[in-house]
């Protein structure tokens, strides 16, 4: 990074550029300058559900593109996560206070055997950034606790994450046990994680693969709003 | 019969010292580095690959693989190929046995082996950034409990660079001696 670039003042910059910048700072994992950047948003009294959409969801956004196409990995990644954290901390209470929208509801978690949860939760955090409840179940699930997790919190989406080839196959017990019990389709399930792909997603009866966060939101989406012209 | 084994670069030693322990004059070793491992989709390509350009030097090939992270990939290759593989999922496995492996359902652990012990800075530590970003070491580590070595050999220095990994990595530390597990078996089929 330049000199020039060090001495930004994030203040002095319009809305549009700065919106700009905190895409960049995302992408660079610059979580100072995110957590004034919000700041500085919000008094120029930026609605939060603005903030975050087009300032941090979107900078997601473009940095799970450049994932996706072997541009940024995994350590990137984590830091533009860490740095999004850092923003969704201040907006977080502001988006409950002020009711932003709510797209639906999710249960998600790693499945049993499997710990891995990095993945895990950058799609939670960037569902919760578009406008979706998150119950995160954490780690290592047996089946009943995703069940037990839908009915309880009348959620609308089952997410589920693993990153072992041994573990994945587990998607599908989960999968089966719901159809046993007659509520397969009282849900949406996606899934998730290195391993997997489209025809693993099929092959177990899942609705969706989704190969990042972005496109998990993108698909949660889409089947909300398919679900809602059914009613 | 002249047999070909087209190994993982991570388990050449341990391929070399069987094929001296047991005087197996008829093997030839050739690896594929072990690197692949960090992009497992690229394996079955690259074995395929390996496999066609000896297919006509050797009467018998053998591909020294586990699963190791393709998810059926590899095996469904290597059965088109008409060549065998090591079974289970990964070299932890097979090198503490399958069956015990399994058994144990250790989740929370993060193995070692001699290799990864050896390489630890360039095979873990670095491709995860943690050389430039240890703050990130929890986000990845974070729910392990212990790295388990499972030592091939009798090795100290080994044992001593697997216990600083550990360290490394906050977790409790566990030395076990596995010696080639089923790795011996696998290249005797």
């Amino acid at each position: 990074m330049s000199d020039e670039e060090d001495d930004l003042i994030l203040d002095e910059l319009s809305d549009e550029e700065l919106v700009l910048q905190m895409h960049d700072d995302l992408y660079d994992g610059m979580a100072d300058e995110i957590y004034e950047a919000v700041n500085i948003l919000l008094k120029r009294d930026w609605v939060p559900y603005d903030v975050l959409t087009k300032a941090l969801v979107e900078g997601m956004r473009i940095v799970g593109i450049d994932f996706r196409d072997g541009i940024l990995f995994v350590p990137e990644v984590l830091l533009a996560a860490g740095a999004m954290k850092r923003g969704m901390k201040i907006l977080k209470p502001l988006l409950i206070e002020s009711g932003a929208p709510q797209l639906g509801k999710m249960v998600i978690g790693t499945v049993k055997g499997d710990i891995h949860d990095i993945g895990k939760n950058l799609v939670a955090m960037m569902m919760e950034g578009a406008g979706f409840e998150v119950i995160d179940l954490g780690i290592n699930n047996p089946v009943e606790d995703y069940i037990d997790a839908l009915k309880r919190e009348n959620a609308d989406i089952l997410g589920m994450s693993a990153l072992l080839t041994t573990t994945m196959p587990y998607m599908k017990i989960v999968i089966d046990t719901m159809i046993e019990q007659g509520i397969r389709d009282d849900y949406i399930v996606l899934v998730g994680g290195a391993p997997l792909n489209e025809e693993f997603g099929k092959a177990i009866g899942s609705d969706a693969y989704c190969r990042d966060a972005a496109v998990a939101v993108e698909t949660a989406k889409e089947f909300m709003a398919r679900k809602h012209n059914q009613l | 019969m002249q047999t070909l084994i087209i190994a993982c670069g991570a388990l050449a030693r341990e391929v070399l010292a069987l094929i001296k322990l047991n005087d197996w004059q008829h093997m030839e070793l050739t690896c594929l580095p072990a690197d692949l491992h960090l992009r497992p989709e690229k394996i079955p390509d690259a074995v395929e690959r390996a496999v066609e350009a000896a297919r006509s030097k050797y009467e018998q090939i053998f591909v020294a693989y586990a699963d190791c992270g393709t998810g059926g990939l590899l095996a469904a290759r290597c059965e088109k190929l008409g060549v065998k593989m090591i079974s289970g999922p990964h070299c932890y496995s097979f090198f503490d046995g399958n069956e015990t492996f399994a058994e144990r359902g250790e989740v929370t652990s993060f193995f070692l082996t001699d290799f990864l012990a050896r390489q630890f800075d360039a095979f873990v530590w670095k491709p995860m950034g943690l050389d430039k970003h240890p703050e990130l070491r929890d986000m990845y580590f974070g729910n392990y409990e212990k790295l388990v070595y499972l030592a091939q050999t009798e090795d100290a220095s080994l044992t001593v660079a697997a216990e600083a990994a550990a360290h490394k990595l906050g977790l409790a530390f566990e030395r076990r001696f596995t010696a080639y597990g089923d790795l011996e078996t696998a290249l005797i089929c």
